[in-house]
């Protein structure tokens, strides 16, 4: 049982904090709850049918289907945070002075919702596959359903209330600043799963490594400990990267950086432009 | 709907990647299959020549699913019950790389020796 509460937890881990974020990212907008929590539902059903199918996904394209179907996840969800942080330049500010103001969830397009489903769907159905596939391995080759179910159930709920503290930490961020911080943490997210889909692509034999192993801190803080783990998810920390691991995570966060200050300018010369 | 949005999406990037890097892909060479039965790799120990690119078959012969996984060799593949599995090692310098069945991690353990 011990087994699948730490895999389980492990793996809802991750799931875990991304909600959190996407969470605080859609702070303030009127059916929010919604779209997360369609995200969830749907992510659950699609691990379900990943997990069935893992057998064809991953022998198709000879045999690098699980390595581009996971690096193609992966991408998206970058794409999606993206997209968002750039949605955030331009409605952040408004948006923060308006939660203050009336002091009620403000009604927005559907767009920025769909946006935050698809990245919450996404974590879920990744780490939800592989949770599934575990728990029948474990189950079917000794442990038994009822203490794997009820590990798993352990796992689960010990990962749901991590996502629940992490999120109310987040809300301590005083208003102001809030948004600002949240797109930081969005921004270095996407950063760390597009070193992710790096790898993944590397495995598949589409991109080069650049560098086997640019530097190795796996005795100072390593990847699979716990602290390595929340910083791997968070800021993408990696204890070995390779070359284009890190070329992907800089090409993401400069990217975006990018985007968004392209349009923090705009709208700052449109604004004083409406101004004279 | 959305799901399969989801799905669409995923598969259609995927595809997008790999159309929009070709000429990468390394011609794999030698073929070495690695049997898994009763959570175990057989044999546990293989050997495989320096800088090439080999191509490892994982088959899986018990009826769980396993997850190949190798931190030194940057690798992490599920293979589903009575299912072969395709990964792709190196080319690797010189040395030791070990691997686990993740699923099964106290039993299912082995080594790639590169010479």
């Amino acid at each position: 049982m011990i087994g699948s509460i730490i895999i389980v937890f492990r793996e809802v881990l991750e799931a875990a904090l991304i909600i959190a974020i996407v969470f605080g990212a859609s702070r303030g907008i009127a059916q929010r709850t919604y779209w997360i929590g369609g995200g969830i539902v749907a992510g659950v059903l699609g691990a379900g049918v990943i997990a069935l199918f893992a057998g064809a996904i991953s022998n198709a394209i000879e045999g690098t289907g699980q390595e581009l179907f996971n690096a193609g996840v992966l991408l998206t969800a970058v794409l999606m945070l993206a997209w968002h942080n750039a949605w955030m330049a331009v409605r952040g500010r408004a948006l923060a002075s308006e939660l203050r103001q009336i002091g009620q969830d403000v009604k927005v397009g559907v767009r920025p919702l769909a946006a935050l489903g698809i990245v919450v769907a996404l974590a879920v159905l990744r780490e939800g596959a592989e949770s599934v596939l575990f728990l029948y391995s474990l189950a079917t080759s000794g442990a038994g359903w009822p203490s794997t179910l009820l590990g798993a159930f352990i796992g689960l709920s010990a990962g749901v209330v991590l996502g629940w503290v992490v999120y109310r930490g987040l809300l301590v961020i005083p208003l102001k600043h809030f948004f600002d911080a949240v797109s930081w943490m969005v921004l270095l997210l996407a950063s760390g799963l597009a070193a992710t889909a790096a790898g993944f692509l590397y495995q598949a034999g589409v991109v080069p490594t650049l560098g086997r192993q640019i530097w190795d801190t796996s005795n100072i803080l390593a990847q699979d400990s716990w602290l390595g783990m929340m910083l791997h998810i968070l800021v993408g920390y990696t204890d070995r990267p390779m070359g284009i691991q890190i070329v992907f995570y800089l090409v993401t966060l400069g990217s975006i950086l990018a985007l968004v200050h392209g349009i923090n300018l705009f709208t700052h010369k449109k604004q004083n432009a409406s101004l004279s | 709907m959305k799901f399969r949005n989801v799905i669409m999406g995923g598969i259609a990037l995927a595809l997008a990647t790999m159309s929009g890097l070709p000429g990468q892909v390394h011609a794999a060479g030698k073929e070495m299959t690695i049997v898994i039965k009763d959570h175990k790799f057989i044999p546990e120990m293989i050997e495989i020549p320096a800088d090439e690119r080999i191509k490892l078959i994982v088959d899986n012969q018990d009826k769980t699913p396993e997850e190949f996984e190798s931190k030194d060799l940057r690798i992490e593949k599920i293979i589903p019950g009575n299912t072969k599995g395709i990964v792709r090692v190196g080319p690797l310098p010189k040395g030791e790389y070990e691997f686990v069945g993740e699923f099964h991690e106290k039993s299912a353990k082995g080594k790639i020796i590169v010479k």
